[in-house]
């Protein structure tokens, strides 16, 4: 398993690379460019050629890709062109929030999309089945903004019972050790700090959490009926064993299969939900980051980001390969 | 008193927007202690569906089950879904046709054996592992403690269909129903199991129903034939009287059918003509009779009833006659 995982990290790196290149041709093809944004009103030719010439933007692609690498993999992305902070600097305050908000969606996704799949499946063509498929068109349909702004309106501006934006109450005064709001709370033993931000976690996860909850039920609902036909369940039938039982280890273990592939997807397509629910909670992640970088063509901040989204996206699937081969025997490599 | 008694067993499946459909249709047999009892036809003719109905195995919600089935005296159609469930696996065996799809991929093949033990025998896992050890061994499979921790895929197909049998078997059942147990197996291998199934309940008061649709399977192990066809038995006899002289024109068609090594060369296998339809026309006169070369104008008109006849069950308005049988056949038709 040990070999499998090492293997896996080491065609990351070529992946990465490859995206690299691209990213940067990418970039740097879109009309306009960082220094005419910078710019704005004041624009000549004249003060953008000094200004490419400052943040070195005259030089020739491949030698700025070589130097770009070259830094890379010291840890050095460069430094923003809107703020001027270090690349790296500017991530890692929006990074935490993102990722906690992500991480509880797809949980959420996760512990009630499984269960509620499975219900549906086992009442199949009955009432809560068809109801459950009607939900999940609906899931999957709602835009996660739409969702979003719905949740807090009725939640916060008129029940008034959840906070309607942002991660933390400031006047909560929590102490920051590793970003994630939740984590740190526990970490200085500040309770009310990790249930306000628990609190604000709510509605921005619920309104993630739509779509790939959505996926995920419908993925299980099927896989469980495929499953269900299936000869070994009929086996497992012939040997009287009692119906929990054979739903465990002989139904949902093989059901899940398609499910792990399932939630390794959805939590690659979960950051593209983060940044709009991230403007609709005003929660201060990387959403805000990506945007306004991608308004001012702030190269090296993209870079970094567009890397960092695709790295955790191998490593999310990494982690359902190895799930998939801790389910299932036959996908073991020997 | 019987092992088993089936009177009059039904199964009609019923779908959505789609007209009833009548598997099984007034079967009775009965099976003795020890005896091996052969249910015998084409695809289709339902000896699959019977030892699903005896084994309470078919859908609740599609399938309509009627008729009794008495195991020891005891009406399983009454019991409970949990008196049933206690049942099976401990009274009632079965081993299955494919092996592979018949085992669970994702789980070692000890448990598959010792989560049997456990819920009938009662037995903690590591007794049960010994158990399983032991069964494995006995079923013929070679370094049984390795195989316990191995996974279905990494067995062979007669290692498969062995596994399988010694979970049918380990709870010592007195019944145990062997559906086409060799079908998707090599002919080799073929051979090797259906010898370990003659050995295991050989001596034993487990008694077996062996359903195939191998005539070659049934000369070999079984004391009593039934064939059925459309759902219906249409000849019962003992295997010897069966294969001497068949005598309904099906069951006389299928032992014609089968290749022979002692046939001349270039004879032609003798096929029974068309196959059997979806719905089976009973109540019409004879289902067989649009693929019989002895019909005659009654067959289609009257249905004909399951009747003694010399000394076997026959469902035949014009049966075979023992004179017409072996090379002077194919000039009878």
């Amino acid at each position: 398993m040990l070999r499998f995982v090492a293997r896996r990290l080491l065609q990351a790196i070529p992946t990465l690379i490859i995206l690299s290149i691209l990213i940067f041709a990418w970039l740097r093809s879109l009309p306009g460019g960082p220094a005419q944004a910078l710019l704005g009103d004041k624009w000549t030719p004249e003060k953008e050629a000094q200004l490419n010439a400052t943040l070195g933007f005259d030089q020739p692609i491949w030698l700025q890709y070589l130097k770009f690498l070259g830094r890379a993999i010291t840890g050095d992305f460069g430094n923003s062109s809107v703020s001027g902070l270090p690349v790296l600097q500017e991530i890692g305050q929006g990074f935490a929030a993102t990722i906690e908000l992500s991480f509880f969606a797809i949980v959420i996704a996760i512990v009630l999309g499984i269960p509620l799949g499975y219900l549906a499946a086992r009442f199949h063509g009955r009432l809560l089945d068809n109801l459950t498929v009607i939900g999940t068109l609906v899931g999957v349909a709602v835009p996660v903004f739409f969702l979003g702004a719905l949740l807090k309106f009725v939640f916060a501006d008129e029940l008034g019972i959840l906070p309607p934006s942002g991660r933390q109450d400031v006047t909560i005064n929590a102490t920051t050790v590793t970003g994630f709001a939740t984590v740190d709370g526990l970490l200085t033993r500040e309770f009310d700090a990790t249930w306000d931000a628990l609190l604000h976690l709510i509605l921005p996860s619920i309104a993630l959490a739509s779509i790939p909850m959505a996926v995920i039920v419908r993925i299980t609902r099927a896989s469980v009926l495929d499953v269900l036909d299936e000869d070994f369940v009929r086996t497992a039938e012939s040997k009287g064993l009692t119906t929990q039982v054979i739903r465990r280890r002989h139904v949902l273990r093989n059901a899940l299969l398609p499910v792990s592939t399932t939630i390794g997807l959805q939590t690659g397509l979960l950051l593209a939900g983060a940044v709009l629910t991230e403007k609709v909670f005003n929660w201060g992640g990387l959403g805000s980051l990506l945007a306004e970088g991608i308004e001012r063509k702030d190269y090296p901040r993209l870079q970094a980001l567009i890397l960092l989204a695709a790295s955790v996206y191998v490593l999310v699937n990494l982690l359902v390969d190895v799930s998939y081969a801790i389910i299932d025997p036959r996908v073991r490599v020997s | 008193m019987a092992l088993l008694e089936v009177r009059d067993l039904s199964v009609v499946f019923s779908r959505k927007g789609q007209s009833p459909f009548s598997a099984v249709d007034g079967v009775s047999f009965s099976v003795q202690p020890g005896q091996t009892v052969g249910l015998v036809g084409e695809s289709g003719c339902g000896k699959s569906v019977t030892s699903l109905a005896i084994m309470g195995l078919l859908p609740r919600r599609s399938a309509r089950v009627g008729g009794s089935v008495a195991f020891e005296g005891t009406e399983l159609f009454s019991l409970s879904d949990k008196e049933m469930r206690d049942r099976r696996g401990k009274d009632l065996g079965m081993v299955f046709q494919d092996p592979l799809s018949s085992l669970n991929p994702v789980v070692p093949i000890g448990l598959q054996v010792t989560e049997v033990l456990e819920r009938h025998r009662g037995m903690a896992r590591k007794q049960a592992r010994a158990e399983a050890t032991e069964l494995l061994n006995k079923v013929g499979i070679p370094d049984p403690t390795r195989r316990l921790s191995e996974y279905p895929h990494q067995l062979s197909g007669g290692m498969r269909q062995r596994a399988l049998i010694a979970i049918a078997l380990a709870c010592r059942p007195r019944l145990l129903i062997a559906d086409e147990p060799t079908t998707a197996l090599d002919v080799t291998i073929q051979a090797q199991i259906l010898s370990l199934l003659k050995e295991l309940v050989a001596g034993t008061e487990t008694a077996l129903i062996m359903i195939t649709h191998d005539l070659g399977v049934v000369a070999g192990l079984c004391d009593e034939v039934n064939v059925l066809y459309g759902g219906r038995i249409v000849e019962r006899a003992e295997r010897h009287e069966l294969f001497a002289a068949p005598r309904h024109p099906y069951t006389h068609g299928l032992l014609d059918s089968i290749p022979r090594l002692d046939a001349a060369r270039g004879e032609k296998l003798s096929p029974i003509r068309g196959s059997v339809a979806d719905n089976i026309p009973w109540d019409g006169g004879c289902a067989f009779a649009p693929r019989c070369p002895n019909a005659l104008r009654t067959c289609v008109e009257v249905t004909p009833e399951l009747e003694w006849h010399e000394g076997r069950l026959l469902r035949c308005h014009n049966p075979v006659q023992p004179a017409a049988l072996g090379v002077g056949s194919k000039e009878a038709r």
